[in-house]
């Protein structure tokens, strides 16, 4: 207990001299660190917080210090968490990498593959995407059919992916492969890590709803990848594709947070009370007039909150180190319907304000909150949809009959 | 904040479960309400939980109670809802030890506070006057009378007031009807001259009371808290038993929702056991997904009301939270109980009905969640 008072003083402390003021204001789309051999950082406030608290470790706090982490346990982990909240700082490091490939590496990839990438990941000093969805492939995912075939000691890659988020400004890519076509489809894969600067990778930009074109198609043609960068054994990449999986969801989950923002969770002020955009919008002063309006936003700050003590309440259950589990598909399922919930009450509360597209008549955070309105519908669609997050629980949690498991004894295509 | 149950409660919930499941089942509710019974509890089950302690549980040590606690009273509330136990845990701990236990001066609390504990003294919150819960609507008067006070006015929905020994009266001692001030509460003896109560028979089984009050004479020392200004301490009082009655619901949805679970694994048609059907499969999800935060509101709640740092606002929003999801999410799973079931689950042979009914009267009992919705927006200025 001492230790932990003490940690918590000495965080304080650290943070308080150490976090730039402009760090301590709201996110802005635009100030969100990827990092990346090509990082830019529009705010240099952005790059002295990131280099400072990645010395510490503290972009990854619960890793372990010998590979650049901030070998944390739980709870001093949450202790920093709080006291970052406190202040109202920003997130330093917003990666891939940090909330997708790290965690799987640490379980499953060799000390090689751990000295090479886990402290370049703490740093923020290289940007991964993450290459599993392909046109044939969604929600099917272990039906893919990109190709490895082994040549010496080298993999020749072939195929493609798409939706594959920033892989235009990504310099590594985690990607599900078929090294085996043979046998049924979860038994012939294999998670291989390889640098997008390699020859024979192209990508394209797909425009969203939204306008914006985070994400690609990835295009592979006799891609050259060393054998060392298979991560786990050959053909068993199907169960560390799934565990990344998890902590995929778990990170979207934090949508449903108000304090979860990202690119992906939305930035704008006006989320953080969506009753008092309605009043000021209605010009209201103490009660908001529309009664409808006024019930749903309760209905939705009830669920919220119920949501936040959930969240709370799978880290204060979930084991030392364990990580997520099957409970992930629930938080990610309930906070991404969460979010899209947000954002039809946020357009409500601004009625024709919220309407424009680009232009003069309204202000940025206007503008913003139409754009992320329609992000938004995504929550529910990235990394696994709605629909198969429902079926995981239904399988996984409570063990109802897999109707689809005489399908999945069947070769791929 | 913690949101898991320490090694005392975990211990606590067990052996209430035990109890409950052998000693206390749905069976025992359904023989209650087929032999009309006239108590509409089991007074020797009752005696069993109070040896046990559950009356005291959250009474504090200086006045019999074991100090246990709300989250304690909450765990053994959670597996009385399991198993639709109806007893005067409600009406008499929850609702009455607490409001003597807030309100009370010293000696009222030294003197009733033991007998709670004991289960020698059953008292019964006299509060609803119309058929929705407004707890400052308040019509019935007290008129000031020499040193005393005349009450005269109707309650309705009185939970265990025919068998209670004596009331607690929300009462009107001055101001005007929906207004919190001039709210006075008052302990009387149910055996007063001019009361009158007649049992109502509810659709969940347990018991409610009717009561009149024409010209009931009280002495001055039958005031609970203060003359005229009741009204905060009332509040307090029913946020802390909205906060217990969502730990029963609690216990009631994962019931009605492990029933639910194993008839989809049990149940075939089409050849196949229908828990294969994915429009059940996402149904059964969506539930487990909301029970989910239903357990956490709880504990979240509990937890509050043991930690003094907690502010009356935070208790009372926490409160509405609770009681508003509680009713939403008991809503929807004892209405899914029935048509997961399909005919079976319409027969009154079959228990999950009972369960229904419960969630009905749950729901509405110190405030439904749109009561709980428009307090919550209230509580935070919009
Ligand atoms: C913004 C965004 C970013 C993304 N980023 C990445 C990325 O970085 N890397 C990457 O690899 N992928 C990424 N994805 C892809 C994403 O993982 C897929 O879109 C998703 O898994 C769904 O696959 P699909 O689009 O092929 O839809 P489909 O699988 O074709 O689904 C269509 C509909 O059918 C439903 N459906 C399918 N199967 C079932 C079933 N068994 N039961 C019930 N309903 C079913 C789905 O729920 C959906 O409603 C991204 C997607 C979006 C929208």
């Amino acid at each position: 207990m001492q230790s932990l008072e003490k940690f918590q003083k000495s965080t304080r402390e650290w943070l308080q001299a150490n976090c730039p003021e402009s760090m301590r204001t709201a996110m802005v789309a635009e100030e969100v660190v990827w990092g990346g051999r090509n990082a830019s950082f529009k705010n240099p406030d952005s790059k002295l917080w990131l280099e400072r608290m990645a010395a510490r470790g503290w972009t990854c706090p619960t890793w372990p210090a010998e590979y650049g982490g901030g070998g944390l346990n739980k709870e001093e982990a949450i202790i920093l968490n709080q006291e970052l909240r406190r202040i109202n700082a920003r997130v330093a490091l917003t990666s891939f990498g940090i909330s997708m490939l790290g965690p799987v590496l640490l379980e499953s990839g060799s000390v090689d593959q751990i000295m090479e990438h886990i402290p370049k990941i703490v740093a923020g000093e290289i940007r991964w995407c993450q290459g599993y969805s392909e046109p044939g492939s969604g929600s099917d995912l272990a039906s893919l059919s990109t190709r490895a075939e082994l040549h010496g000691d080298t993999y020749t890659i072939n195929g493609s992916k798409v939706w594959t988020s920033y892989a235009d400004q990504a310099d590594w890519i985690f990607c599900l492969v078929r090294t085996d076509f043979d046998v049924p489809k979860h038994a012939g894969i294999s998670f291989i890590l390889f640098d997008m600067a390699s020859p024979g990778i192209s990508t394209k930009p797909i425009q969203l709803i939204s306008g914006g074109s985070p994400f690609c198609e990835t295009f592979f043609d006799d891609v050259k990848v060393p054998e060392r960068n298979l991560v786990g054994r050959l053909n068993e990449g199907w169960s560390i594709a799934k565990r990344l999986l998890q902590h995929e969801r778990t990170m979207i989950s934090s949508f449903g947070l108000s304090s979860g923002q990202s690119d992906r969770g939305g930035t704008t002020s006006m989320l953080a009370s969506i009753e008092r955009a309605a009043m000021h919008y209605r010009g209201d002063t103490d009660r908001l007039s529309d009664a409808v309006l006024r019930d749903r936003i309760a209905q939705f700050k009830i669920d919220s909150a119920a949501f936040a003590y959930t969240s709370q309440r799978s880290i204060e259950e979930s084991k030392q180190g364990q990580g997520p589990n099957a409970t992930s598909s629930m938080l990610k399922n309930y906070g991404c319907e969460l979010n899209k919930r947000r954002y039809e009450l946020l357009m409500q509360a601004l009625g024709s304000q919220g309407l424009g597209w680009e232009g003069d008549g309204f202000d940025s955070d206007e503008l913003q909150v139409t754009r992320q309105w329609l992000r938004s519908k995504a929550n529910s669609i990235e990394g696994g949809t709605s629909e198969i997050q429902l079926n995981i629980i239904a399988k996984r949690v409570l063990g109802l009959p897999d109707i689809m498991s005489a399908g999945k004894a069947q070769g791929s295509k | 904040m913690a949101l898991v149950l320490n090694e005392d409660q975990q211990l606590l919930k067990d052996s209430a479960q035990s109890f409950c499941q052998q000693l206390a089942p749905v069976s025992l509710l359904r023989r209650l309400r087929d032999s009309k019974d006239e108590t509409g509890f089991d007074r020797d089950v009752w005696k069993q939980m109070v040896d046990l302690g559950w009356a005291g549980m959250a009474i504090p040590e200086a006045y019999g109670g074991y100090g246990f606690g709300y989250g304690g009273l909450g765990v053994v509330l959670e597996e009385t809802g399991r198993t639709l136990v109806s007893s005067p845990l409600i009406s008499t701990v929850l609702l009455a030890a607490t409001a003597i236990n807030e309100l009370g001066s010293e000696e009222q609390k030294q003197e009733l506070l033991p007998k709670i504990v004991a289960g020698e003294l059953l008292v019964a919150l006299a509060l609803d006057e119309n058929s929705s819960h407004a707890p400052s609507r308040i019509g019935t008067k007290a008129e000031k009378s020499g040193d005393g006070f005349i009450l005269s006015g109707a309650k309705t929905f009185v939970l265990d007031g025919h068998v209670a020994q004596k009331l607690i009266v929300v009462a009107r001692s001055s101001g005007e009807i929906d207004s919190r001030q001039g709210l006075s509460l008052f302990l009387v003896d149910a055996g007063l001259e001019g009361i009158a109560i007649s049992r109502t028979h509810m659709v969940d089984c347990r018991n409610a009371a009717k009561i009149e009050f024409s010209q009931v004479e009280v002495a001055a020392d039958a005031l609970l808290g203060e003359v005229d200004a009741g009204f905060d301490g009332l509040d307090k009082v029913l946020d802390i038993a909205r906060i217990g009655l969502a730990a029963e619901m609690l216990g009631s949805i994962q019931e009605v929702f492990e029933r639910i679970l194993d008839f989809l694994k049990t149940r075939e048609q089409f050849g196949i056991l229908i828990g294969s059907f994915q429009g059940l499969q996402h149904r059964a999800a969506t539930m487990y997904s909301e029970i989910e935060l239903c357990k956490s509101v709880v504990r979240a709640a509990l937890a509050g009301l043991d930690d003094s740092g907690k502010s009356r606002q935070d208790i009372a929003e926490l409160a509405s939270i609770a009681k508003a999801k509680l009713s939403e999410v008991f809503f929807e799973v004892s209405n899914e109980g029935i048509q997961m079931h399909g005919g079976i689950g319409m027969t009154d042979e079959f228990d999950i009905g009972f369960f229904l009914k419960r969630a009905r009267v749950a729901q509405h009992f110190l405030g439904d969640a749109s009561f709980h919705r428009d307090r919550y927006a209230s509580l935070n200025n919009f």
